[in-house]
């Protein structure tokens, strides 16, 4: 899918787009109505009792962790709490659901009407064609580089998970053709919320950075493990559009099966562009269920959406209501750790980092708690030292070895201490490189290796004078033409000088000194 | 008649039950005196009355999140008809669902 295309119809369609996000409490020990415990993968149907497999008179309690998670998700996406609520059934049939019934909640879920500020900034920013007037008009803040949007959260509920399906025979287990199916319900009765989303979100790009940002918050709670990949955090697409400057809705359709930010991205760009070529030709869009599908990098329909009332909800008749109080709500909030956006304006605020890096290191949990560890251990002065060590040099590191920050070999106070070595003049920007490898491939302590291979930073003048005068004895043509003007040269006497001196020169002694003898 | 035919042959397929004519016909008249007197209660004034939630006069019942015992799979898969790998066998399924 060409980014000129999606431009193209953005110019005469706007997009609104809403999310339904999937998220498994993984922090939970066991199911949401059963002493099952809640893992991933294993061997099939050995996390299972009669609650979870649905046998008549069994008798499902809810998890009170479960809903305290909930409630705590609730509060940190801003929404209003629920003072009286309750379970509902879901009527449907489908074989990874034993009960022929999902217990869930309907009318009365434990949070409502929140929001969540999303950053939208580099490349993806201009997908926002408004982004201009929407700004003027106070619908975003920020500038036309990076602007913030706020999200309405509809809703969080709290349901139970399915279990998982494999498709036996037909085409490489897909469901079209197979022979039968093989059910595991390992998975089944989970502890998995539901959240809705108000249909704010107007680019594929801003629908990315919301679920990018939930699952920020999602981990600095510790809800959950948000992994895609295990379906631990699913999110599916609601997405319509309508001609520029309507302001009716156009009909929907819901796009499932993105496992990846990536994909989330990519479908709903597909999606638009499809919708507007079917309008553009005097079509009309069926409200319909469509697949992602990864390797073609196309949506196709799956099947029409049931009308909600046919699911015939009515109220869980094996659990009482919930009657929670203000007080009980208080005492959950106070459990609240601090979250993505209140720990970036303390970066910029306490420890004076520019907003673009405070940006970076909280869009991790992990990477945040090893900066701080690091400042911690390098002093607050040096914070900014370490941020850029940690947004560059460390940051390049994870993502080659694919490791989460608390699993570097470099530990935070590894880190400080290569800092205050470069910060302190003892090695040069190049030597605190290397050692920072050294310590990877070894494990070693930076000042060991410093030891160990007679790395100092030479700054005494003497020494880098002797050398630079070697060099420019070695080079009159070029010191002939830097005094003609080309001051450009510059930088090829640093790099001749570094290069013998192995890189061990103080870079800023270096230049004092050729400033002099060529000045 | 508050509830016609097509109604409840509609419900009936939601609840995959297989009805002869008879059935609805007679369905299609009890359920309609069931809801002819929901529709009586819909015209008294329960504006200060609360909803009933649950029969029992009980809130906020829950369990400690502690791991108890469950079924081995032996015994979770000893009444199911067919199984293959641990697995329940289920037939093929046309159409979608998956809906959680």
């Amino acid at each position: 899918m060409a980014a000129d295309r999606l431009t193209d119809v953005m110019e005469r369609y706007e997009a609104v787009i809403g999310l339904e996000i999937h998220t498994e409490i993984t922090a939970s020990r066991t199911k949401m109505f059963c002493g099952c415990p809640v893992a991933f993968g294993g061997e099939p149907n050995t996390r299972v009792c009669p609650v979870c497999l649905g046998m008549p008179g069994a008798l499902p309690v809810p998890n009170e962790a479960a809903i305290e998670w909930t409630v705590l998700a609730g509060l940190a996406t801003e929404c209003d709490i629920a003072l009286w609520s309750q379970f509902h059934r879901k009527q449907y049939f489908y074989p990874d659901m034993p009960k022929d019934y999902q217990i869930s909640q309907y009318d009365l879920p434990f949070c409502s009407d929140g929001r969540v500020s999303v950053e939208v900034d580099g490349p993806g920013a201009a997908e926002r064609l408004d982004r201009g007037h929407a700004l003027e008009s106070g619908l975003l803040t920020g500038d036309a580089e990076a602007y913030t949007t706020v999200i309405g959260i509809t809703r969080i509920h709290l349901e139970e998970d399915t279990g998982k399906m494999v498709h036996v025979g037909g085409a490489e287990g897909r469901i079209a053709g197979a022979d039968y199916s093989l059910v595991d319900f390992n998975r089944a009765g989970t502890p998995l919320m539901e959240l809705v989303t108000e249909p704010d979100i107007r680019t594929p790009e801003e629908a990315r950075r919301f679920a990018q940002k939930l699952r920020q918050i999602w981990l600095a709670l510790g809800v959950s493990d948000c992994s895609m990949e295990e379906g631990s955090l699913r999110v599916d697409a609601n997405v319509s559009i309508r001609p520029r400057g309507a302001t009716g809705l156009g009909t929907k359709t819901e796009v499932k099966n993105m496992n990846s930010f990536k994909s989330l991205h990519d479908a709903l760009a597909y999606e638009i562009v499809r919708q507007a070529e079917v309008l553009d030709a005097g079509g009309v869009i069926q409200q319909e269920t469509r697949h992602w599908d990864v390797g073609a990098k196309r949506t196709s329909a799956l099947r029409s959406k049931e009308e909600a009332h046919d699911y015939r909800y009515f109220p869980e008749p094996d659990m009482v209501p919930f009657q929670f109080t203000e007080e009980w709500i208080a005492a959950l909030a106070g459990r609240l750790p601090e979250l993505p956006d209140a720990r970036k304006a303390r970066f910029v605020a306490e420890l004076g980092l520019p907003a673009q890096d405070a940006v970076v290191l909280t869009s991790d949990t992990a990477l945040a708690t090893y900066f701080e560890d690091a400042v911690a251990a390098a002093g607050a002065e040096r914070a900014k030292a370490v941020a850029n060590w940690v947004t560059g040099e460390f940051a390049a590191h994870l993502n080659a070895a694919g490791i989460g920050a608390d699993a570097s070999p470099v530990t935070p106070g590894a880190l400080a201490e290569i800092v205050e070595l470069v910060d302190g003049g003892t090695l040069s920007a190049r030597q605190g490189r290397e050692v920072f490898s050294a310590v990877i491939e070894t494990g070693m302590a930076p000042s060991a290796i410093v030891e160990q291979r007679g790395m100092r930073q030479v700054s005494d003048s003497a020494a880098i004078e002797a050398v630079v005068d070697r060099v420019l004895a070695a080079n009159p043509d070029e010191v002939a033409r830097y005094r003609d003007g080309k001051t450009g040269l510059m930088g090829f006497f640093v790099g001749q000088v570094m290069k013998e001196m192995r890189g061990q020169a103080n870079p800023g002694v270096v230049n004092d000194v050729l400033r002099a003898r060529l000045g | 008649m508050p509830i016609s035919e097509s109604d409840v042959r509609h419900v009936a397929m939601l609840a995959r039950l297989a009805l002869s004519d008879e059935q609805v016909t007679q369905l299609t008249e009890e359920l309609g005196a069931i809801l002819g007197h929901i529709d009586e209660l819909q015209h008294l004034d329960l504006a200060d009355v609360q909803p009933t939630a649950h029969p029992l006069d009980m809130t906020n019942v829950m369990r400690p999140d502690e791991v108890r015992p469950g079924l081995t799979r032996e015994d979770a898969l000893a009444n199911a008809p067919q199984t293959e790998d641990g697995a329940f066998v289920v037939p093929p399924i046309v159409g979608g669902g998956d809906d959680a």
